[in-house]
């Protein structure tokens, strides 16, 4: 049963987001929202813990918090998918449970 | 599909009532339903018709009251968390024996029965919260 993770806090700031990819099962999906975004970024001290997660694990972004961080889709690591709010509603919907990292 | 949507924090506090917002706009616009939307902790503060922002700010509490008139949603707020913070339906002013009442239209005041009955009733539910 997939799950569809969301997490809404930065990384360098809560543990909540290591928590939850210390606990995605293969074929979850997880979804970076609200402070979380900035986790979406490269070359941080917590991208290789993201990637590490990506192999089978689905990633995403909701596009337009990282906009109005004023923070650009060019240096979100490769392979994370923006979504908009659309993607947000599609995503609860093909996973059978969401969990909020609050 | 028939979404319930949970909110555990307040307007104004950071971000998570206007996400929730946006995502309850969403879902009604690709044909979901919405069963409910349960207000929790802070989040009762949704529920205030006195919240008076400057001027060229979002007004967070009449954007739901329009939402739920516009798609007759089903708006809860938790009791006891509304008690707490003095957010107060003509009856429970009443019973309280309080002067005056606050809640804006389209909300209603009862019980966490309501966010159990959701979740049983919905097919997802969904929490926004900090």
């Amino acid at each position: 049963m997939a799950m569809l993770h969301i997490v809404n806090k930065s990384p360098f700031e809560r543990v909540s987001f290591r928590s939850c990819l210390n606990h995605v099962k293969p074929g979850d999906s997880v979804l970076m929202i609200e402070d979380a975004v900035v986790g979406a970024y490269d070359n941080t001290s917590f991208s290789d813990k993201l990637k590490a997660s990506m192999s089978d694990v689905s990633v995403y972004v909701l596009g337009g918090d990282l906009v109005a961080r004023g923070l650009s889709e060019d240096r979100v690591i490769n392979g994370i998918k923006s979504v908009d709010y659309a993607g947000f509603v599609d995503l609860t919907v093909e996973n059978e449970t969401t969990q909020s990292w609050l | 599909m028939k979404f319930t949507i949970m909110i555990n924090e307040g307007p104004y506090q950071h971000q998570s009532s206007d996400t929730a917002l946006q995502f309850a706009r969403a879902v009604l616009a690709q044909g979901h339903e919405i069963f409910r939307i349960f207000f929790y902790h802070d989040g009762v503060n949704n529920g205030t018709r006195l919240s008076v922002p400057p001027a060229d700010d979002r007004l967070v509490q009449k954007e739901w009251s329009e939402l739920s008139k516009e798609h007759d949603l089903d708006l809860v707020l938790c009791i006891a968390a509304a008690q707490r913070r003095g957010i107060m339906d003509e009856d429970e002013a009443k019973r309280q024996g309080l002067d005056a009442n606050n809640i804006i239209e389209g909300f209603r005041i009862s019980g966490l029965g309501q966010l159990i009955e959701g979740g049983i009733e919905s097919d997802r539910t969904v929490v926004f919260g900090d």
